[in-house]
């Protein structure tokens, strides 16, 4: 039993990989393909569990890919943050795909030029996997290349006018941070002579600190801007809302994720002493504020969620520059609950632009009375992101507010009064959407007679027609809105299991706030030059 | 380690010239300036990579001479290279799809920002 962690854990990168060219050879024939990708992602999800299972049971594991010692080879580590990072994309993956499934469906995207589409997705999910497995600078790199290049690619599917205009900003912002994150790279590999994380961390005790500072601003810099924390973050609200829903949900969920999980990694691993950590929590208060301000002037649905995405990204930076293990706990908890969270909202966003014909507030009126079930599908994950408190999302900010407390600093405290401020001002964002789209007439809206006929779709763009002239009734197809469903209730299952998932977290962030463990792991007792390891080990 | 000072001098001057052509409106020449950009870092890495004779694949006791280079660098720096390549051509369909489509290649602003900007103060956004 205990071999099976190993033999796992590359299976979340390879499955996706060999589906991506399963789904190409199937490009004609697009149900066996969707049929091949849904069972594959599913495949992934049960994976993950168990991998997460075993790590929790048996600790931070390494594997040497090829059986190649550790600074040569390519080492893949799971510990407890990576598992659950691993497991909460790939639901949020499989639930996103069976989205897709039913759009094409009821669109019809078969007979279009899209079989891109799947096999794509599948490189993406590969590449979150990659990175998330990384257990060296490089693969890291390598793993966020993967995932951008997907993403390019599902951002400027169909190459209308609109998404080659946000594609081209995304690329560049992309390819930039990238080309920081490879200078950093250089840097860390010429002070060190490695780039395998658990050696990095042992050899950067001894680089001096000023050169250390200078390659952690570096990677700082790089995985902010992928991260989209504050001063970097500017790109996000731009690129994301024009591609159709299922795409701009995944990236949502996922894509700024992963910049945080490798600012954690790094934060806890490579430069533990937290040379940065007041100007981290200085640029989360920013986020935060600076986020959900945008937010509440945007009248477009899905830009106003971009916002409030880039703002609630401030409360995992607050935890992370806290430092402390009970403020690690809570941005691990607070990662996964967005990541569920803000995933569905936007899938719920979808199904509005297919029920009202539009996702302006300026146009939309009437969805409580027009669809019930809508209503409580968008009530209960924005109720979540605002922190109402039986909601998970009450349950990670009082972590991360207790821990806030338990620091005690001013600066601290600022925090803790600037995430309650943002709290309250991501309900009446939130709120302002509900009254607005669902609860006033539709014919109190502006422009409430005009629509588009039919939502975005893969390739298609929408046209804006009058309100009564509309072809499509606005039925939406059971597949997504089973989807959706199950989506929003995994995220109150974080509230339902919070004690034990609250518990992982913890130990979670216990792992990380000793990187002796992670070094332990992947180092061993085999290297002579490496008096942490081998303190950790024992 | 000693460092070449003629290749830092070329890699700062190619950094410069690559964030003054990124700044740039037009798609193509941000593109050069990318690949400029990704050339100086590729000339960092292979600069700052292990002492001659001392390749990490080899161990790193001291037993060879100066004829062995780093191998590690130089696979880092080919798959950097291989990924710049693949995305500049991705980047070039852009270009050209958005001078297919608007007949210019130039980075547009977002349409809902500059009504945001142009709103009028006190102005509900949804009037």
């Amino acid at each position: 039993m205990s071999d099976l962690l190993p033999t796992l854990a590359p299976l979340p990168v390879l499955v996706p990989l060999l589906g991506a060219a399963g789904t190409l050879v199937f490009g004609r024939q697009p149900r066996i393909q969707r049929l091949v990708m849904l069972v594959l992602l599913a495949a992934v999800v049960v994976i993950c569990a168990l991998l997460l299972y075993l790590v929790d049971r048996d600790g931070t594991t390494a594997l040497q890919v090829g059986g190649w010692g550790t600074p040569i080879g390519i080492t893949l580590v799971v510990d407890r943050l990576s598992a659950t990072m691993l497991l909460v994309s790939s639901i949020v993956l499989l639930a996103v795909s069976t989205y897709a499934a039913g759009q094409n469906i009821r669109d019809g995207d078969d007979r279009q030029p899209t079989s891109i589409y799947r096999p794509t997705y599948l490189v993406l999910t590969a590449g979150v996997s990659a990175a998330f497995l990384a257990g060296d600078l490089f693969n890291l790199f390598v793993g966020f290349e993967i995932l951008l290049a997907a993403s390019f690619v599902l951002l400027t599917v169909g190459a209308t006018a609109d998404r080659i205009r946000a594609g081209i900003a995304y690329v560049m912002v992309s390819m930039v941070s990238s080309l920081i994150f490879l200078t950093g790279i250089a840097l860390a590999y010429a002070a060190t002579g490695t780039l395998n994380l658990a050696q990095l961390a042992v050899r950067m005790g001894e680089v001096p600190n000023g050169i250390r500072m200078a390659v952690y601003a570096v990677l700082l810099v790089a995985f902010g801007i992928k991260a989209a924390v504050f001063p970097l973050s500017n790109w996000l609200p731009d690129s994301y809302p024009t591609a159709p829903a299922p795409v701009t949900a995944v990236f949502a969920g996922l894509l700024t994720k992963v910049g945080v999980y490798a600012i954690i990694r790094t934060h806890t691993l490579l430069f533990p002493d937290g040379g940065f950590d007041n100007i981290l929590l200085v640029c989360g208060l920013l986020t935060m504020l600076i986020g959900i301000f945008g937010a509440i002037a945007q009248s477009d649905i899905r830009r106003l969620l971009s916002f409030t995405l880039v703002s609630h990204i401030g409360y995992m930076v607050f935890g992370i520059g806290l430092g402390s293990a009970a403020g690690l706990a809570g941005a691990v908890f607070y990662v996964a609950h967005h990541i569920l969270v803000q995933t569905s909202l936007f899938l719920v966003v979808g199904l509005i632009e297919r029920q009202a014909g539009s996702v302006s507030l300026r146009r939309l009126g009437g969805l409580a009375a027009a669809s019930p079930l809508l209503a409580v599908l968008f009530l209960v994950p924005a109720l979540n992101l605002g922190g109402i408190p039986p909601f998970s999302g009450f349950i990670g900010k009082v972590a991360l507010l207790q821990a806030g407390a338990a620091d005690g600093r001013v600066l601290a405290w600022v925090l803790v009064a600037g995430s309650v401020v943002t709290s309250l001002l991501t309900l009446y964002a939130v709120a302002r959407v509900w009254s607005k789209a669902f609860w006033r007439p539709r014919t109190e809206a502006p422009e409430g007679h005009l629509t588009a006929a039919k939502p975005p779709t893969l390739v298609e763009d929408s046209t804006d027609v009058l309100y009564d002239e509309r072809t499509d009734p606005g039925r939406m197809p059971l597949l997504m809105v089973l989807s959706t469903t199950a989506l929003v209730v995994v995220g109150l299952c974080l509230t339902v299991f919070a004690g034990p998932i609250l518990r992982i977290a913890d130990r979670a962030a216990t792992d990380l706030s000793d990187p002796a463990v992670y070094i332990g792991a992947v180092l061993g007792h085999s290297d002579a030059d490496h008096p942490v390891a081998s303190k950790g080990a024992k | 380690m000693s460092a070449n000072l003629t290749l830092l001098i070329l890699i700062g001057i190619l950094v410069a010239c690559g964030v003054y052509l990124i700044l740039e409106r037009a798609v193509s020449k941000m593109l050069l300036g990318m690949i400029l950009f990704g050339n100086a870092v590729n000339l960092l890495i292979l600069t700052v990579g292990g002492r001659g004779g001392r390749p990490p694949i080899r161990g790193e006791a001291e037993h060879t001479g100066a004829e062995t280079a780093d191998p590690l660098a130089q696979a880092m720096v080919l798959t950097a290279i291989v990924i710049t390549m693949g995305l500049a051509a991705f980047v070039l369909a852009l270009a050209y799809r958005s001078y297919i489509l608007t007949t210019t290649e130039d980075v547009q602003n977002d349409p809902e920002d500059v009504e945001v900007a142009t709103r009028r103060e006190g102005e509900d956004p949804e009037r």
